[in-house]
């Protein structure tokens, strides 16, 4: 079980995130959604032990991260940021291959190709195992950082979206994917979402930001209301049922 | 040609590459001897022994350099490094003297300005990089400020001191792969020992650090533990090169980056001696080249900018960069 505490984060004068308070489940998917600037992203890299906090504590398993033994917490989650930039000249196996870097310590063993392979399958990546990540397409890309964490096998997985770049066929299949095993393998996946609809369909919670707080932490039937959706993006929307599904329409 | 390249396992390159090392220091060691053999090989062992350790020195700590900073055209000698290396030994000049810098035992000397140079980079780290939270490219900022600030300390000093004083200074400032003392030669021989270890340990956790700060730390790296332990090996590392041979900027950055090209791969176990082994072959190389073509009409590091010049365009004109 991971927990914030008091957890605050401050650039000079301006406070990014202030008195988070949270708890994340061991199993089940969680997405996090909020207006631009609400410090999702913040929150994932402070959670993630990626960045200090100014004040507060985030635990695992009731220890604080940051006293952990990183090499061992490496095997216990693994976070996905919006931005990646690599200056090294890789093919999306030995992108694949770093996933593995906890369990392997630069000497990949056949177990550990197995997962490679088994990462890169879901991703349908195959064919472009030997590309060099540099010649890929941005969809391509994303998919196959997706694959490098999901190699890494940690029982939780944030990733900050991870919807990024990708096409609506790639996009569902990852939301099944992760779906699947948050389910079937119980880990806690913890997205940052933009698209509410997606967040909706596969969650089974969802923590609302806004101005660096947490204004809801709520099942997706309680959140997907006129009221509570109108009030986090601080715009008129209106959820209607479609196939006995709450959809928001909000590109009308 | 480029499918070809794709055939060659690493470990087939870096042995091409150890051959061709090996033909250029035999080339070196018998062409055109005309003193006697034993006066040759004592006279071109030491220049060669210094040409390998200014080789590892300044290919390792470019390469750890730019992967710690995740940047492939910057090098160790923008931080200033080598400024405050010069600035230490002005102000022993300058403070003591020529007669008592001169009096210096050769190994305390060097083990105090080293241990100033390493504890000032490490104090800058420590502070900026991990109390202040800045990131390494202000880090590097601040030392390119610094750089030339330590540069124009130096040359304060140089005008004001007596022009025998400067004479004794610029002796040992600049240093040439002739005149290599062999004090430094046998530090050299225990710094390179002790760096390689720790390499050797560690180059798995290298390949990671060039991911960037976010993805190793993912992966369950250290990466202020690891960025310390590289700071205090590249400032070890470019003060040893300074104090053989004194500066030399471009020529890291050349070696590296071909061993990028002709490596094939992103692991520092290849990496590292493919750096290594380009280093020496453009080194000796050049210098054969200088000896027995140009018979000394000009300067090494004007043949190697040189080649490294020329690189360099190829580079841009074939947009491999």
């Amino acid at each position: 079980m991971i927990q914030t505490h008091q957890l605050c984060l401050n650039y000079g004068s301006s406070q990014i995130l202030k008195d988070i308070n949270l708890t994340f489940k061991e199993s089940g998917v969680t997405s996090i959604i909020g207006p631009n600037g609400a410090g999702k992203s913040s929150l994932l890299s402070l959670v993630c032990r990626l960045q200090k906090p100014s004040s507060g504590s985030v635990t695992l398993h009731g220890s604080n991260i940051l006293q952990l033994d990183n090499a061992k917490l490496a095997k216990q989650l693994a976070i996905l940021r919006q931005e990646n930039h690599i200056v090294s000249r890789l093919t999306v196996e030995d992108l694949v291959c770093f996933g593995r870097f906890p369990y392997h310590q630069g000497r990949p063993s056949a177990a550990d190709f197995e997962q490679i392979n088994w990462a890169i399958e879901l991703m349908e990546l195959e064919e472009f195992k030997q590309r060099y990540i540099n010649e890929l397409s941005g969809g391509q890309r994303q998919r196959a950082y997706i694959a490098m964490v999901l190699a890494q096998q940690t029982d939780y997985l944030f990733l900050d979206e991870p919807l990024n770049n990708l096409d609506m066929k790639h996009s569902v299949n990852i939301m099944k994917t992760l779906r699947k095993a948050a389910s079937e393998m119980k880990k806690s996946v913890i997205l940052v979402m933009h698209d509410i609809n997606f967040a909706a369909s596969y969650s089974d919670e969802i923590i609302a930001m806004k101005h660096g707080e947490i204004i809801h932490q709520d099942t997706p039937e309680n959140i997907m209301t006129n009221e509570v959706l109108s009030n986090i993006y601080d715009m008129p929307l209106k959820v209607e049922q479609i196939h006995g599904k709450s959809v928001c329409l909000y590109y009308l | 040609m480029q499918t070809n390249r794709l055939l060659l396992t690493p470990k087939m390159r870096l042995l091409i590459a150890a051959a061709l090392a090996l033909l250029t220091i035999t080339l070196f060691m018998s062409f055109n001897v005309k003193a006697s053999w034993e006066f040759t090989l004592m006279f071109r062992g030491k220049k060669l022994l210094t040409f390998l350790i200014v080789a590892f020195c300044i290919s390792t700590a470019t390469l750890l350099f730019q992967s710690m900073s995740n940047n492939r055209i910057i090098t160790p000698a923008i931080m200033g490094f080598d400024a405050l290396y010069m600035l230490i030994q002005t102000s022993l000049v300058f403070t003591l003297g020529a007669i008592q810098y001169a009096a210096l035992n050769n190994y305390f000397k060097w083990a105090i300005e080293i241990s100033i140079l390493v504890v000032a980079s490490s104090f800058l780290f420590q502070w900026l990089f991990i109390k202040k939270q800045f990131n390494l490219y202000l880090l590097i900022l601040i030392g390119v400020v610094f750089g030339v600030l330590f540069r124009s300390f130096s040359s304060l000093m140089m005008r004001m001191i007596d022009p025998t004083e400067f004479g004794v200074l610029q002796d040992s400032l600049f240093a040439s792969f002739n005149a290599a003392d062999s004090y430094l030669l046998t530090i050299s021989g225990v710094v390179v020992c002790l760096i390689s270890g720790f390499i050797f340990r560690y180059h798995h956790q290298f390949d990671v650090m060039a991911l960037g700060k976010p993805i190793a730390t993912n992966l369950g790296i250290n990466h202020a533990d690891l960025t310390r332990a590289s700071i205090v090996i590249i400032t070890v590392l470019i003060g040893l090169s300074t104090s053989l041979v004194g500066p030399v900027t471009f020529f890291g950055l050349l070696v590296v980056n071909v061993a990028y090209i002709v490596c094939g791969t992103h692991l520092h176990r290849y990496l590292i001696p493919m750096s290594i082994l380009t280093a020496i072959i453009c080194l000796v190389g050049s210098d054969v080249l200088l000896q027995h073509v140009l018979h000394y009409n000009t300067k090494l590091s004007i043949i190697i900018e040189f080649i490294g010049g020329v690189f360099f365009l190829g580079l841009i004109l074939r947009k491999k960069i």
